[in-house]
Protein backbone atom coordinates (compact mmCIF):
# COMPACT_ATOMS: atom_id res chain seq x y z
CA UNK A 1 0.00 0.00 0.00
CA UNK A 2 1.24 3.49 -0.80
CA UNK A 3 2.14 5.92 1.94
CA UNK A 4 -0.58 8.33 0.83
CA UNK A 5 -4.09 7.59 -0.34
CA UNK A 6 -3.73 9.86 -3.36
CA UNK A 7 -0.86 9.72 -5.85
CA UNK A 8 -0.87 12.25 -8.75
CA UNK A 9 0.68 9.61 -11.02
CA UNK A 10 -2.46 7.48 -10.61
CA UNK A 11 -4.52 9.93 -12.64
CA UNK A 12 -2.79 8.76 -15.83
CA UNK A 13 -3.61 5.18 -14.84
CA UNK A 14 -7.36 5.76 -14.71
CA UNK A 15 -7.79 3.56 -17.77
CA UNK A 16 -6.30 0.64 -15.85
CA UNK A 17 -9.64 0.09 -14.10
CA UNK A 18 -10.62 -1.77 -17.28
CA UNK A 19 -7.93 -4.39 -16.60
CA UNK A 20 -10.08 -6.15 -14.02
CA UNK A 21 -13.43 -5.59 -15.70
CA UNK A 22 -12.85 -4.83 -19.41
CA UNK A 23 -16.46 -4.73 -20.56
CA UNK A 24 -17.73 -2.38 -17.87
CA UNK A 25 -14.57 -0.28 -18.21
CA UNK A 26 -15.02 -0.01 -21.96
CA UNK A 27 -18.66 0.99 -21.59
CA UNK A 28 -17.82 3.57 -18.95
CA UNK A 29 -15.05 5.24 -20.96
CA UNK A 30 -17.11 5.20 -24.12
CA UNK A 31 -19.92 6.91 -22.24
CA UNK A 32 -17.47 9.30 -20.57
CA UNK A 33 -16.04 10.32 -23.93
CA UNK A 34 -19.50 10.85 -25.36
CA UNK A 35 -20.59 13.00 -22.42
CA UNK A 36 -17.72 15.45 -22.88
CA UNK A 37 -18.16 15.91 -26.63
CA UNK A 38 -19.66 19.18 -27.78
CA UNK A 39 -23.44 18.88 -27.86
CA UNK A 40 -26.15 21.18 -26.57
CA UNK A 41 -23.39 22.46 -24.27
CA UNK A 42 -19.95 23.48 -25.50
CA UNK A 43 -16.84 21.54 -24.44
CA UNK A 44 -15.79 24.55 -22.36
CA UNK A 45 -19.12 24.67 -20.52
CA UNK A 46 -18.86 20.96 -19.79
CA UNK A 47 -15.29 21.39 -18.52
CA UNK A 48 -16.47 24.11 -16.13
CA UNK A 49 -19.37 21.96 -14.88
CA UNK A 50 -16.90 19.11 -14.33
CA UNK A 51 -14.57 21.48 -12.48
CA UNK A 52 -17.39 22.57 -10.17
CA UNK A 53 -18.47 18.97 -9.55
CA UNK A 54 -14.84 17.98 -8.94
CA UNK A 55 -14.78 20.47 -6.06
CA UNK A 56 -18.17 19.34 -4.77
CA UNK A 57 -17.03 15.72 -4.63
CA UNK A 58 -13.59 16.88 -3.47
CA UNK A 59 -11.76 14.62 -5.87
CA UNK A 60 -8.12 15.75 -6.27
CA UNK A 61 -7.72 13.76 -9.48
CA UNK A 62 -10.75 15.48 -10.96
CA UNK A 63 -9.60 18.94 -9.80
CA UNK A 64 -6.21 18.31 -11.44
CA UNK A 65 -7.80 17.03 -14.64
CA UNK A 66 -10.53 19.65 -15.01
CA UNK A 67 -8.39 22.63 -14.05
CA UNK A 68 -6.15 21.63 -16.96
CA UNK A 69 -9.13 20.88 -19.17
CA UNK A 70 -10.83 24.20 -18.39
CA UNK A 71 -7.63 26.08 -19.29
CA UNK A 72 -7.27 24.03 -22.47
CA UNK A 73 -10.83 24.79 -23.46
CA UNK A 74 -10.14 28.51 -23.08
CA UNK A 75 -11.89 29.24 -19.78
CA UNK A 76 -10.45 32.19 -17.92
CA UNK A 77 -9.61 32.33 -14.22
CA UNK A 78 -12.76 34.28 -13.30
CA UNK A 79 -14.98 31.70 -15.01
CA UNK A 80 -13.19 28.87 -13.23
CA UNK A 81 -13.52 30.48 -9.80
CA UNK A 82 -17.19 31.29 -10.46
CA UNK A 83 -17.75 27.63 -11.26
CA UNK A 84 -16.21 26.72 -7.89
CA UNK A 85 -18.50 29.25 -6.20
CA UNK A 86 -21.50 27.65 -7.88
CA UNK A 87 -20.46 24.33 -6.34
CA UNK A 88 -19.91 26.03 -2.98
CA UNK A 89 -23.31 27.74 -3.13
CA UNK A 90 -25.07 24.46 -3.89
CA UNK A 91 -23.14 22.59 -1.21
CA UNK A 92 -23.81 25.37 1.31
CA UNK A 93 -27.41 25.71 0.19
CA UNK A 94 -27.94 21.98 0.41
CA UNK A 95 -26.76 22.12 4.00
CA UNK A 96 -28.73 25.21 4.93
CA UNK A 97 -32.00 24.07 3.37
CA UNK A 98 -31.93 21.24 5.91
CA UNK A 99 -32.33 24.03 8.43
CA UNK A 100 -35.99 24.03 7.44
CA UNK A 101 -36.19 20.37 8.42
CA UNK A 102 -34.55 21.30 11.72
CA UNK A 103 -37.05 24.11 12.20
CA UNK A 104 -40.00 21.83 11.40
CA UNK A 105 -38.80 19.21 13.87
CA UNK A 106 -38.15 21.81 16.55
CA UNK A 107 -41.62 23.23 16.04
CA UNK A 108 -43.16 19.72 16.28
CA UNK A 109 -41.37 19.13 19.53
CA UNK A 110 -42.04 22.50 21.08
CA UNK A 111 -45.03 23.85 22.94
CA UNK B 1 13.14 41.59 -19.47
CA UNK B 2 16.21 40.54 -21.46
CA UNK B 3 16.51 37.76 -24.00
CA UNK B 4 18.13 34.51 -22.84
CA UNK B 5 21.08 35.40 -25.04
CA UNK B 6 21.58 38.85 -23.52
CA UNK B 7 21.32 37.46 -20.01
CA UNK B 8 23.93 34.78 -20.76
CA UNK B 9 21.47 31.96 -20.05
CA UNK B 10 22.58 28.41 -20.76
CA UNK B 11 19.44 27.78 -22.81
CA UNK B 12 20.47 30.48 -25.28
CA UNK B 13 22.82 27.81 -26.61
CA UNK B 14 20.95 25.60 -29.08
CA UNK B 15 23.36 22.71 -28.41
CA UNK B 16 22.42 22.81 -24.75
CA UNK B 17 18.72 22.87 -25.62
CA UNK B 18 19.25 19.72 -27.65
CA UNK B 19 20.94 17.99 -24.74
CA UNK B 20 17.87 18.78 -22.63
CA UNK B 21 15.53 17.51 -25.33
CA UNK B 22 17.60 14.36 -25.76
CA UNK B 23 16.99 13.65 -22.06
CA UNK B 24 20.61 14.05 -21.14
CA UNK B 25 19.70 16.60 -18.47
CA UNK B 26 16.40 15.41 -17.00
CA UNK B 27 17.52 11.79 -16.86
CA UNK B 28 14.47 10.56 -14.96
CA UNK B 29 12.41 11.12 -18.07
CA UNK B 30 12.36 8.26 -20.54
CA UNK B 31 10.42 9.24 -23.61
CA UNK B 32 10.40 7.28 -26.84
CA UNK B 33 12.50 8.88 -29.58
CA UNK B 34 10.29 10.83 -31.98
CA UNK B 35 11.70 8.79 -34.86
CA UNK B 36 10.34 5.64 -33.21
CA UNK B 37 6.84 7.13 -33.04
CA UNK B 38 7.04 8.19 -36.68
CA UNK B 39 8.20 4.71 -37.65
CA UNK B 40 5.22 3.23 -35.83
CA UNK B 41 2.96 5.49 -37.87
CA UNK B 42 4.72 4.51 -41.12
CA UNK B 43 6.09 8.02 -41.54
CA UNK B 44 9.81 7.52 -41.01
CA UNK B 45 11.84 8.96 -42.60
CA UNK B 46 9.65 12.03 -42.84
CA UNK B 47 9.78 13.17 -46.43
CA UNK B 48 8.71 16.51 -47.88
CA UNK B 49 5.97 17.15 -50.42
CA UNK B 50 6.12 19.95 -52.99
CA UNK B 51 6.98 23.19 -51.16
CA UNK B 52 4.01 25.53 -50.87
CA UNK B 53 5.39 28.00 -48.36
CA UNK B 54 8.71 29.81 -48.06
CA UNK B 55 8.86 30.98 -44.47
CA UNK B 56 11.43 33.71 -44.03
CA UNK B 57 12.60 34.86 -40.63
CA UNK B 58 13.77 38.40 -41.34
CA UNK B 59 15.31 38.88 -37.92
CA UNK B 60 15.23 38.31 -34.20
CA UNK B 61 14.70 41.94 -33.28
CA UNK B 62 11.37 42.55 -31.60
CA UNK B 63 9.69 45.24 -29.51
CA UNK B 64 8.33 42.55 -27.16
CA UNK B 65 9.97 39.92 -24.96
CA UNK B 66 7.31 37.21 -24.67
CA UNK B 67 7.83 34.50 -22.08
CA UNK B 68 7.16 31.65 -24.49
CA UNK B 69 9.14 32.94 -27.49
CA UNK B 70 10.99 30.15 -29.29
CA UNK B 71 13.09 32.71 -31.16
CA UNK B 72 14.35 34.35 -27.95
CA UNK B 73 13.52 37.59 -29.73
CA UNK B 74 13.63 41.04 -28.19
CA UNK B 75 14.92 44.59 -28.51
CA UNK B 76 18.40 43.37 -27.61
CA UNK B 77 18.60 40.97 -30.57
CA UNK B 78 20.38 42.60 -33.49
CA UNK B 79 20.40 39.70 -35.98
CA UNK B 80 18.36 40.89 -38.96
CA UNK B 81 18.26 39.97 -42.64
CA UNK B 82 20.10 42.26 -45.05
CA UNK B 83 18.61 43.47 -48.33
CA UNK B 84 21.23 41.35 -50.14
CA UNK B 85 19.91 38.19 -48.47
CA UNK B 86 16.35 39.27 -49.22
CA UNK B 87 17.37 39.57 -52.87
CA UNK B 88 18.67 35.99 -52.75
CA UNK B 89 15.24 34.93 -51.42
CA UNK B 90 13.56 36.77 -54.28
CA UNK B 91 15.89 35.12 -56.81
CA UNK B 92 15.04 31.72 -55.35
CA UNK B 93 11.33 32.49 -55.40
CA UNK B 94 11.47 33.59 -59.03
CA UNK B 95 12.72 30.15 -60.06
CA UNK B 96 9.92 28.29 -58.23
CA UNK B 97 6.16 28.26 -58.12
CA UNK B 98 6.03 28.49 -54.31
CA UNK B 99 2.77 30.37 -53.88
CA UNK B 100 3.10 31.76 -50.35
CA UNK B 101 5.79 33.68 -48.53
CA UNK B 102 5.39 33.76 -44.78
CA UNK B 103 7.35 36.55 -43.10
CA UNK B 104 8.18 36.14 -39.47
CA UNK B 105 10.65 37.34 -36.85
CA UNK B 106 11.01 38.90 -34.23
CA UNK B 107 8.83 41.72 -35.36
CA UNK B 108 9.44 41.55 -39.13
CA UNK B 109 8.30 45.15 -39.55
CA UNK B 110 11.35 46.35 -37.58
CA UNK B 111 13.66 45.23 -40.37
CA UNK B 112 14.46 48.48 -42.27
CA UNK B 113 14.01 46.68 -45.62
CA UNK B 114 10.75 45.01 -44.65
CA UNK B 115 8.48 47.16 -46.82
CA UNK B 116 10.78 46.90 -49.83
CA UNK B 117 10.81 43.12 -49.42
CA UNK B 118 7.01 42.88 -49.23
CA UNK B 119 6.69 45.02 -52.36
CA UNK B 120 9.12 42.80 -54.26
CA UNK B 121 7.41 39.56 -53.21
CA UNK B 122 4.02 41.04 -54.10
CA UNK B 123 5.40 42.05 -57.49
CA UNK B 124 6.37 38.41 -58.07
CA UNK B 125 2.68 37.57 -57.66
CA UNK B 126 3.12 35.60 -54.47
CA UNK B 127 0.79 35.66 -51.51
CA UNK B 128 2.41 37.35 -48.50
CA UNK B 129 1.70 36.47 -44.90
CA UNK B 130 3.08 38.77 -42.21
CA UNK B 131 3.26 37.45 -38.65
CA UNK B 132 2.55 40.75 -36.94
CA UNK B 133 2.71 40.98 -33.15
CA UNK B 134 0.13 43.84 -33.29
CA UNK B 135 1.85 46.10 -30.78
CA UNK B 136 4.46 47.13 -33.35
CA UNK B 137 1.69 49.00 -35.18
CA UNK B 138 1.23 51.36 -32.22
CA UNK B 139 4.83 51.24 -30.93
CA UNK B 140 5.98 54.22 -32.96
CA UNK B 141 4.39 56.76 -35.30
CA UNK B 142 6.40 55.38 -38.22
CA UNK B 143 4.48 52.10 -37.96
CA UNK B 144 0.98 53.59 -37.70
CA UNK B 145 0.41 53.23 -41.44
CA UNK B 146 1.22 49.51 -41.49
CA UNK B 147 -2.46 48.52 -41.84
CA UNK B 148 -2.73 50.65 -45.00
CA UNK B 149 0.59 49.25 -46.28
CA UNK B 150 -0.58 45.69 -45.68
CA UNK B 151 -3.84 46.42 -47.47
CA UNK B 152 -2.07 47.94 -50.48
CA UNK B 153 -0.08 44.74 -50.97
CA UNK B 154 -2.83 42.22 -50.22
CA UNK B 155 -0.93 40.97 -47.18
CA UNK B 156 -2.57 38.34 -44.99
CA UNK B 157 -2.03 39.42 -41.39
CA UNK B 158 -1.53 36.71 -38.79
CA UNK B 159 -1.34 38.07 -35.27
CA UNK B 160 -0.64 36.55 -31.89
CA UNK B 161 -3.24 37.20 -29.26
CA UNK B 162 -2.97 34.47 -26.65
CA UNK B 163 -6.16 35.38 -24.84
CA UNK B 164 -9.21 37.58 -24.97
CA UNK B 165 -8.42 39.39 -21.74
CA UNK B 166 -5.60 41.60 -20.52
CA UNK B 167 -4.56 39.61 -17.47
CA UNK B 168 -3.67 36.41 -19.31
CA UNK B 169 -2.26 38.12 -22.40
CA UNK B 170 -0.01 40.49 -20.46
CA UNK B 171 1.31 37.68 -18.28
CA UNK B 172 2.68 36.01 -21.40
CA UNK B 173 3.58 38.98 -23.58
CA UNK B 174 4.29 41.84 -21.17
CA UNK B 175 2.44 44.64 -19.39
CA UNK B 176 0.16 46.70 -21.59
CA UNK B 177 0.42 44.33 -24.56
CA UNK B 178 -3.29 43.48 -24.55
CA UNK B 179 -4.37 47.12 -24.59
CA UNK B 180 -1.94 47.94 -27.42
CA UNK B 181 -3.02 44.82 -29.31
CA UNK B 182 -6.66 45.91 -29.10
CA UNK B 183 -5.74 49.36 -30.43
CA UNK B 184 -3.84 47.76 -33.31
CA UNK B 185 -6.69 45.34 -34.09
CA UNK B 186 -9.09 48.30 -34.28
CA UNK B 187 -6.72 50.02 -36.73
CA UNK B 188 -6.59 46.85 -38.86
CA UNK B 189 -10.38 46.53 -38.74
CA UNK B 190 -10.71 50.20 -39.70
CA UNK B 191 -8.98 49.66 -43.07
CA UNK B 192 -11.06 46.53 -43.70
CA UNK B 193 -9.01 43.69 -42.21
CA UNK B 194 -11.22 40.92 -40.87
CA UNK B 195 -14.36 42.60 -42.21
CA UNK B 196 -16.72 40.29 -44.12
CA UNK B 197 -16.41 40.69 -47.87
CA UNK B 198 -13.28 42.88 -47.72
CA UNK B 199 -10.95 40.14 -48.96
CA UNK B 200 -8.47 41.32 -46.33
CA UNK B 201 -7.59 38.44 -44.06
CA UNK B 202 -6.83 38.91 -40.39
CA UNK B 203 -6.17 35.68 -38.53
CA UNK B 204 -5.32 35.45 -34.85
CA UNK B 205 -3.02 32.98 -33.15
CA UNK B 206 -3.84 31.48 -29.78
CA UNK B 207 -1.22 29.64 -27.78
CA UNK B 208 -1.75 28.26 -24.28
CA UNK B 209 -0.60 30.43 -21.43
CA UNK B 210 1.17 27.64 -19.60
CA UNK B 211 2.05 23.97 -19.62
CA UNK B 212 -1.05 22.62 -21.29
CA UNK B 213 -2.23 21.85 -24.80
CA UNK B 214 -4.67 23.99 -26.75
CA UNK B 215 -8.29 22.89 -26.75
CA UNK B 216 -10.52 22.72 -29.79
CA UNK B 217 -9.60 25.41 -32.31
CA UNK B 218 -13.25 25.80 -33.26
CA UNK B 219 -14.36 26.25 -29.67
CA UNK B 220 -11.59 28.75 -28.92
CA UNK B 221 -12.39 30.69 -32.08
CA UNK B 222 -16.03 30.99 -31.05
CA UNK B 223 -15.03 32.32 -27.63
CA UNK B 224 -12.53 34.81 -29.04
CA UNK B 225 -15.06 36.05 -31.60
CA UNK B 226 -17.72 36.46 -28.95
CA UNK B 227 -15.47 38.14 -26.39
CA UNK B 228 -13.56 40.45 -28.74
CA UNK B 229 -16.77 41.36 -30.56
CA UNK B 230 -18.74 42.09 -27.40
CA UNK B 231 -16.02 43.87 -25.43
CA UNK B 232 -14.24 45.79 -28.20
CA UNK B 233 -16.24 45.47 -31.43
CA UNK B 234 -13.30 43.64 -33.05
CA UNK B 235 -13.73 41.21 -35.95
CA UNK B 236 -11.30 38.72 -37.42
CA UNK B 237 -11.35 35.76 -39.79
CA UNK B 238 -9.92 32.65 -38.17
CA UNK B 239 -8.21 31.70 -34.96
CA UNK B 240 -5.22 29.37 -35.23
CA UNK B 241 -4.63 27.28 -32.10
CA UNK B 242 -0.92 26.59 -31.81
CA UNK B 243 0.82 24.27 -29.37
CA UNK B 244 3.82 25.69 -27.51
CA UNK B 245 6.97 23.89 -28.62
CA UNK B 246 9.62 23.11 -25.98
CA UNK B 247 12.29 25.36 -27.42
CA UNK B 248 14.14 28.39 -26.04
CA UNK B 249 12.11 30.54 -23.59
CA UNK B 250 9.19 28.14 -23.44
CA UNK B 251 11.64 25.36 -22.63
CA UNK B 252 13.09 27.62 -19.93
CA UNK B 253 9.59 28.21 -18.52
CA UNK B 254 8.88 24.45 -18.47
CA UNK B 255 12.10 23.68 -16.63
CA UNK B 256 11.88 26.59 -14.18
CA UNK B 257 8.25 25.86 -13.31
CA UNK B 258 8.84 22.13 -12.84
CA UNK B 259 6.53 21.30 -15.74
CA UNK B 260 9.06 19.96 -18.26
CA UNK B 261 8.62 16.23 -17.63
CA UNK B 262 4.83 16.45 -17.33
CA UNK B 263 4.51 18.52 -20.49
CA UNK B 264 6.71 16.22 -22.55
CA UNK B 265 4.79 13.19 -21.30
CA UNK B 266 1.57 14.95 -22.26
CA UNK B 267 2.87 15.62 -25.79
CA UNK B 268 4.02 12.04 -26.25
CA UNK B 269 0.76 10.61 -24.91
CA UNK B 270 -1.17 12.83 -27.33
CA UNK B 271 0.87 11.76 -30.41
CA UNK B 272 -1.54 11.67 -33.32
CA UNK B 273 -0.44 9.92 -36.56
CA UNK B 274 -2.87 12.03 -38.61
CA UNK B 275 -1.30 15.21 -37.23
CA UNK B 276 2.15 13.76 -37.90
CA UNK B 277 1.25 13.18 -41.54
CA UNK B 278 0.13 16.80 -41.86
CA UNK B 279 3.08 18.60 -40.25
CA UNK B 280 3.98 21.86 -41.97
CA UNK B 281 7.68 21.05 -42.34
CA UNK B 282 6.68 18.78 -45.21
CA UNK B 283 5.54 21.65 -47.42
CA UNK B 284 7.59 24.51 -45.99
CA UNK B 285 11.15 25.70 -46.35
CA UNK B 286 12.37 27.98 -43.62
CA UNK B 287 15.03 30.63 -44.20
CA UNK B 288 16.98 32.27 -41.37
CA UNK B 289 18.01 35.93 -41.16
CA UNK B 290 21.43 34.98 -42.54
CA UNK B 291 20.03 32.92 -45.41
CA UNK B 292 20.44 29.36 -44.15
CA UNK B 293 17.75 26.77 -44.81
CA UNK B 294 15.80 24.70 -42.30
CA UNK B 295 12.72 22.49 -42.24
CA UNK B 296 10.90 24.84 -39.86
CA UNK B 297 11.37 27.89 -37.64
CA UNK B 298 11.88 25.67 -34.56
CA UNK B 299 14.66 23.71 -36.24
CA UNK B 300 16.09 27.08 -37.23
CA UNK B 301 16.28 28.17 -33.60
CA UNK B 302 17.85 24.84 -32.65
CA UNK B 303 20.30 25.26 -35.55
CA UNK B 304 19.23 21.96 -37.09
CA UNK B 305 20.01 22.69 -40.74
CA UNK B 306 18.26 20.93 -43.64
CA UNK B 307 19.70 17.51 -44.45
CA UNK B 308 20.60 18.46 -48.00
CA UNK B 309 23.52 19.40 -50.17
CA UNK B 310 21.76 22.76 -50.40
CA UNK B 311 22.31 24.72 -47.20
CA UNK B 312 21.87 28.37 -48.16
CA UNK B 313 19.24 30.34 -50.06
CA UNK B 314 21.91 31.48 -52.57
CA UNK B 315 22.20 27.84 -53.70
CA UNK B 316 18.45 27.21 -53.69
CA UNK B 317 17.60 24.13 -55.73
CA UNK B 318 14.04 22.83 -55.35
CA UNK B 319 14.85 19.47 -56.95
CA UNK B 320 17.79 18.83 -54.61
CA UNK B 321 15.78 19.90 -51.56
CA UNK B 322 12.95 17.56 -52.57
CA UNK B 323 15.34 14.64 -52.04
CA UNK B 324 15.91 15.42 -48.37
CA UNK B 325 14.36 13.91 -45.25
CA UNK B 326 13.00 16.30 -42.64
CA UNK B 327 15.32 16.70 -39.63
CA UNK B 328 13.48 15.66 -36.49
CA UNK B 329 14.09 15.72 -32.76
CA UNK B 330 12.10 15.43 -29.53
CA UNK B 331 10.61 18.94 -29.84
CA UNK B 332 8.70 17.66 -32.88
CA UNK B 333 6.22 16.00 -30.50
CA UNK B 334 4.78 19.51 -30.11
CA UNK B 335 3.47 19.58 -33.68
CA UNK B 336 2.02 16.07 -33.59
CA UNK B 337 0.06 16.21 -30.32
CA UNK B 338 -3.71 16.14 -30.29
CA UNK B 339 -5.16 18.02 -33.23
CA UNK B 340 -1.65 18.90 -34.41
CA UNK B 341 -0.02 22.28 -34.67
CA UNK B 342 1.41 24.44 -37.41
CA UNK B 343 1.77 28.13 -38.19
CA UNK B 344 -1.71 27.80 -39.70
CA UNK B 345 -3.22 26.15 -36.64
CA UNK B 346 -4.36 22.57 -36.24
CA UNK B 347 -3.49 19.95 -38.85
CA UNK B 348 -5.70 16.96 -37.97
Amino acid sequence: MEKTYYNPADLAKFGNISDWQPEMGRKFFEYYGEVFKEGALTEREKALIALAVAHAVQCPYCIDAYTTDSLQKGADEAQMMEAVHVAAAIKGGALLVHGVQMMNKAKDLSM
Amino acid sequence: MKSLKASGHQLADSAFQLTVLRQEVVDTLHLPPFAEKLRGAGLFPLVPVAPAILQINVGKMCNQVCKHCHVDAGPDRKEIMTRATMQLCLDALAQTDIATVDLTGGAPEMNPDFRWFVEQIHALGRHVIVRCNLTIIVANKKYHDLPAFFKAHGVEVVSSLPFYNAKTTDRQRGDGVFEDSIRALKMLNAVGYGQPGSGLTLNLVYNPNGAFLPGSQKGLQEQFKRALGKDFGIVFNELFAITNIPVSRYLDFLIESGNYAGYMEKLVAAFNPTAAAGVMCRNTISVSWDGYLYDCDFNQMLELHVASTVQHIRDFDAAALAQRSVVINQHCYGCTAGSGSSCGGTTA
